[in-house]
């Protein structure tokens, strides 16, 4: 999960503009604290041999190059900001080699629901992508707000009940890495870690013909359960006959998940959402 | 430190701008510019609470949920009145003000009760036009423009209660202990409550009320 | 009859809830008792209760800011022992527990420890520094004292009746809904902020009023010392940005006890409008508890170098800046809510513009240092570990500040380490560095040097091995809050974050140990001059701890560093002073008010809390009737005689003179 060792290109430049900020500062900072030891040292009570000057209270000169300091790293790290902004803006889609893959992510809790409207698929808490196809990420919340991360793909992104958002990666490396939720969202947050399998473009349709043959689809009944209050560690597949589900759920036809179920004492009592695990 | 009282027309201007004679800082201000002074940052800091309010009716000023809209519910004659009410106490209000300076205690007893009675027709109006509303199915819990649109209405409602409290609390004051330095001072903050009330009530109307009926 | 409320709000299940209200419960009777047996409690309602003395009230306001710093570390030490240990485990902490901790931990650290401890000092120092007597409204400033006060006890209630908010500091809907949150705690949160918002509310009023209006003869705007100026920024913050935090909690209110739809996920609430209304007021308020210790540190390293503080003009400049700015930045905090590149360059770039008046500061303190004469007392340990920490945490800062930056920390425990960087580094340094110079001013004794030193290192060292470790275990993909966990290299780093908040401990301990052995040791420790450290400001001129009237005559001031400059003509032209015209003083009379009145707010929020609507009625009335009975009151002051006056006086300048004649000259 180290954001330093990324594996696609949004975190590649995510990285590069971490770093190089750091660089930048450092570059003012290092000089500075040692300056601050360096004067404490040196103008110390009982070193007679430093000038003591209790009249030095203004420098015009310093004064300017006190405040130009800040204020040019600032200019540099400013064009550094409007640029990556910009060109990371996680609405921007990425290149890559195969057709996009269309996902559609729901924060449930707790756990990740992911809808394949192109493929007719939905996972929990499992996400398979090609490796170097460019992904197209459609996010909403099926209850409270979530953000959707994978550190070694680069950028995250809010989820929220009503409204979608969007995120672009791209994967470029084969494997498997992690996920998980990067905004506080209840009891059972802790758990939403979900899998990212990183498969050739070759494998990734085999992939997709297996889970279309699930047992189980995904409609607003199933995916009521899902919305449930729960833990899942169970990886369940779906397949997905109304690829308008994730719509639906976005615009609130579906309405959003219940939260803890409310007994007497948890409406009243340090047990509130005990009833829900 | 000379308690300036209520000669507010005759105030020394070198020391209304805090400097003496010799052009430096002539020391601590009077207790009635240090207390009118300290009302007015809190009337800021209470502008600043309506702005919250206010932005928030912006933000949710479409969010009908597919219920009413200003449009179907605001009664613009009403809101007419209402403002013509509270204007006309912010008039009384100032008529009270004046005689408090002249320490004419009758005209202060009637002027404050002609400005309650102006402040209670205003609120019943409100509060007539909230009970209608609530009756249509068009109260606050119907959608996310009427949770804004009550909360800021009634905020300065309830504003307007604590300052029908307050004059009532000042009249009795100045009753039983006629026009004290003290209680002087607390007229001067009142009347810039409720003078700052009206104010408020001037962007409500414009921002609520006339471009929320456009909707 | 109770609401809501009934036996089963009680933990009876839960050892360390209940173990720890059982042990503080005994604490507090015990001390009750020791009060009341040893027949202190008349001398306590008279000189400190209904006190409206700005000296006494700015004391009580640091004891409760130290006193809940007790609280809020435990919760951090119990956070970081779960998060040590909880590697594919549960831990010790199930989740509804831990996530109430963290909940608490930030709540009860920023409006309970840093801003009392903050505005205490303010409250201290400002009126004597200014050569007054004291603020601007003084019952007021009880008032606001006690509502704070009321806050903490709210909070602090709900460890043993219901339960604490679990939703972290900031209770973002729609978790923070009814829905999702149906229990008391984020009422409890509710309730607990908005009443004490209005005492912070008050305090903010009060010190603007006081630095703008109440200054003595001859103190222009740029002859205030550094920390009026800081105090003036930091008030108007206060009373610009609290507002929105109160409008803000009060829509959470009416969404959660009337069905509103603010912030809803039905019927049109928006989510991300709590956001931009809870950070408007979020990101002034850090600099509401930062320009404070800037200033502190301004006194403190002027003082102790020997010197002026360097480019004054530019400090106040510089100051005034950060204030203006500070409300400019506020979508920093949520650079991936998905505002759009436009949008979040802009925030980003005025995020970093406000370093660099930051920046400046920096380096005017380490020219105050050149060419000084440096004593390396505490006060200024702490000072200059706080610059080389802030400097850190400030890099941290304008690293997030960059949008894609952050698209990768938001929310990991790189932002937390940031957060903890600039407030402990600054805001917690600059509060102890205070809280040891100005001891002596307010008490006549100064505290131990040689374990406030120990202290500063321990806090020093803890806080380095407490939060680098989280810097690096934020790089690796970690996010906050999070009750257990299954990354192996996630866990070395947490379990040495754990030993940092142990030395961290450690340090507190020597801290209530100076303390303890300050008092006993007293009369060694005592200052009999007024002005132990060779000060420069007018603060130091008075006795320590000064008259209820601060000063006998108000002083004349002729240029900054006012009290420097007249022990300095004092000493060239050596005159006996000829005695001065005692005049009369009047003082404001001391109030219950401030005390009664938070009495009933304490019923009207519990009442709240809990649905009993009743005695919501009954408070209110109360609270009413107490400000009615203080309007009925016929004297507000009274009356200290020149005769009075001048015994006082004379004793001090006697004492003084004294060890002055005895040590040679200064």
């Amino acid at each position: 999960m180290n954001i330093l060792d990324p594996q696609g290109p949004i975190g590649v430049a995510n990285k590069t503009i971490l770093i190089d900020s750091v660089a930048i500062m450092l570059a003012i900072v290092v000089p500075t604290i040692v300056a601050i030891f360096a004067f404490a040292f040196w103008f110390r009570q009982s070193n007679t041999r430093a000038a003591y000057r209790p009249d030095f209270a203004y420098s015009g000169r310093i004064e300017l190059v006190v405040w130009s300091i800040p204020a040019l790293t600032v200019i540099l790290l400013g064009g550094v900001a409007w640029i990556g902004s910009h060109q990371l803006d996680p609405a921007i889609p990425v290149e890559g080699t195969g057709s996009p893959v269309r996902i559609q992510v729901v924060s449930l809790d707790w756990k990740w629901l992911f809808i394949y409207p192109d493929q007719g698929i939905a996972t929990v808490n499992t996400l398979t992508v090609p490796a170097a196809a460019p992904l197209q990420f459609e996010l909403t919340s099926g209850s409270v707000m979530n953000v959707f991360f994978i550190p070694q793909f680069g950028s995250m992104i809010y989820t929220m009940n009503g409204m979608v958002t969007r995120l672009h990666l791209r994967a470029d490396n084969e494997g498997d890495f992690q996920g998980l939720s990067a905004h506080f969202s209840g009891d059972g947050f802790p758990d939403m870690l979900f899998d990212v399998h990183v498969v050739s473009p070759l494998a990734f349709p085999d992939w997709v013909a297996s889970t279309a043959r699930s047992a189980e689809v995904l409609d607003p009944g199933s995916y009521g359960k899902l919305a449930r209050q729960s833990v899942d560690i169970a990886r369940p597949t779906y397949r997905l006959d109304d690829p308008r589900l994730f719509d639906a759920i976005a615009t609130q036809q579906i309405p959003p998940g219940p939260g803890p179920h409310i007994t007497r004492e948890s409406a009243q009592s340090h047990l509130g959402a005990a009833d829900a695990r | 430190m000379a308690d300036t009282t209520m000669a507010y027309a005759h105030i020394d201007p070198h020391q209304v701008r805090g400097i003496d004679e010799f052009g430096t800082h002539a020391g601590p201000a009077s207790r009635r510019i240090v207390t009118g002074y300290g009302f007015w940052i809190f009337i800021l800091s209470d502008i600043i609470m309506f702005s919250a309010f206010f932005a928030t009716y912006a933000v949710l000023l479409g969010q009908t949920a597919g219920g009413p809209s200003g449009r179907d519910l605001f009664d613009l004659r009403n809101v007419a009145i209402e403002t013509a009410f509270l204007l006309a106490s912010s008039f009384t209000c100032g008529m009270a003000s004046i005689a408090a300076d002249m320490r004419n205690k009758t005209w202060f007893q009637v002027a404050m009760a002609v400005t309650c009675l102006f402040g209670l027709a205003f609120l019943t109006i409100e509060a007539r036009e909230f009970a209608s509303l609530v009756a249509r199915g068009a109260g606050p819990t119907r959608s996310a423009f009427l949770s804004a649109f009550f909360s800021l209405v009634g905020l300065h409602g309830l504003h307007v209660s604590a300052g029908i409290l307050w004059l009532l609390t000042m009249m009795a004051q100045v009753l039983a202990k006629g026009f004290r330095a003290d209680i002087q001072r607390r007229i001067l903050c009142f009347a810039l409550f409720w003078h700052a009330l009206d104010i408020i009530w001037i962007a409500v109307f414009t921002v609520v009320y006339l471009i929320g009926s456009a909707q | 009859m109770l609401g809501k409320l009934d036996w089963s709000a009680i933990p009876f299940d839960q050892p360390i809830p209940m173990i720890t209200s059982g042990v503080v419960a005994l604490v507090i009777l015990g001390v009750l008792a020791w009060v009341v047996l040893a027949g202190h409690l008349p001398y306590l309602w008279r000189e400190w209760i209904t006190s409206v003395d700005h000296k006494r009230i700015g004391v009580m306001y640091m004891t409760l800011a130290l006193v809940m710093l007790l609280r809020g570390f435990s919760d951090a030490i119990m956070m970081r022992g779960q998060q040590a240990i909880a590697f594919h485990s549960q831990g010790y902490l199930p989740p509804e527990h831990f996530n109430q901790i963290f909940s608490a931990h930030g709540t009860i650290m920023i409006f309970f420890v840093a801003m009392p401890f903050v505005i205490g000092l303010m409250n201290l120092v400002v009126p004597l520094q200014l050569g007054v007597r004291d603020v601007a409204f003084p019952t007021l400033n009880s008032v606001g004292f006690w509502l704070t006060a009321t806050g903490a006890l709210l909070v602090n209630m709900s460890l043993v009746i219901g339960e604490f908010a679990r939703t972290g500091w900031l209770p973002y809907p729609p978790l923070s809904e009814l829905t999702y949150s149906p229990g008391v705690g984020v009422d409890y949160y509710l309730w607990s902020l908005e009443i004490s918002g209005i005492g912070t509310l008050v305090a903010g009023i009060n010190l603007v009023t006081t630095v703008l209006k109440l200054r003595t003869r001859g103190m222009s705007y740029l002859r205030m010392p550094m920390f009026c100026w800081t105090t003036l920024a930091s008030n108007l913050l206060i009373v610009t940005a609290f507002p929105i935090l109160t409008a803000t909690l009060a829509m959470l209110i009416l969404d959660r006890y009337f069905g509103f739809h603010f912030f809803s996920n039905e019927a049109g609430g928006n989510v991300m409008m709590f956001m931009n209304l809870i950070w408007a007021w979020g990101h002034p308020e850090v600099y509401i508890l930062i320009l404070p210790a800037f200033g502190v540190f301004s006194e403190v390293v002027a003082t102790f170098s020997g010197k002026p503080l360097f480019g004054y003009r530019s400090m106040v400049l510089a100051t005034m800046a950060i204030c203006v700015i500070s409300f400019m930045v506020w979508l920093h905090h949520f650079f991936t809510m998905g505002a759009g590149p436009n949008v979040n360059a802009i925030f980003g770039i005025a995020s970093m513009i406000i370093a660099v008046p930051t920046g400046v500061k920096i380096y005017n303190w380490l020219f105050t240092m050149y060419g000084g004469r440096i004593r390396f007392t505490s006060p200024m340990l702490w000072s200059i570990g706080f610059m080389v920490t802030f400097i850190l945490g400030g890099l941290t800062g304008v690293l997030v500040a960059v949008p894609p930056a952050d698209f990768l920390l938001h929310n990991s425990l790189f932002l937390v380490a940031h957060f903890h960087n600039v407030i402990i580094g600054g805001v917690l340094f600059g509060a102890f560095a205070g809280y040891t110079y100005w001891f002596p001013k307010a008490f006549g004794f100064r505290l131990h040097e040689g374990l406030g030193k120990a202290a500063f290192w321990f806090w020093l060292i803890g806080f380095y091995v407490a939060f680098m470790p989280l810097y690096a275990v934020g790089l690796l993909g970690m996010t906050r809050r999070m009750q257990h966990y299954d990354i192996p290299e996630w866990r070395p780093w947490l379990i040495a974050a754990a030993f940092g908040a142990v030395l961290i401990l450690i340090g507190i301990g020597f801290q209530i140990a100076q303390l303890v052995v300050s008092i006993r040791r007293r009369e060694e420790l005592r200052d009999r001059t007024g002005d132990p450290w060779q000060g420069r400001s007018l603060e130091w001129a008075t006795a320590s701890p000064p008259p209820v009237f601060n000063f006998a005559i108000m002083p004349d001031v002729r240029g900054g560093d006012a009290y420097w400059e007249i022990k300095s003509r004092a000493r060239q032209q050596d005159i006996e002073k000829q005695e001065p015209d005692y005049e009369d003083i009047e003082m404001p009379r001391n109030s219950p008010t401030g005390f009664v009145c938070a009495f009933f707010a304490t019923v009207m929020g519990f009442a709240l809390i809990w649905h009993i609507w009743w005695m919501v009625a009954a408070g209110f009335v109360g609270a009413f009737a107490t400000f009615v009975v203080f309007a009925w009151r016929d004297h507000d002051e009274y009356v200290i005689p020149a005769a009075e006056v001048a015994r006082i006086d004379r004793a001090n300048l006697a004492e003084r003179r004294a060890l002055a004649g005895a040590a040679g000259s200064a």
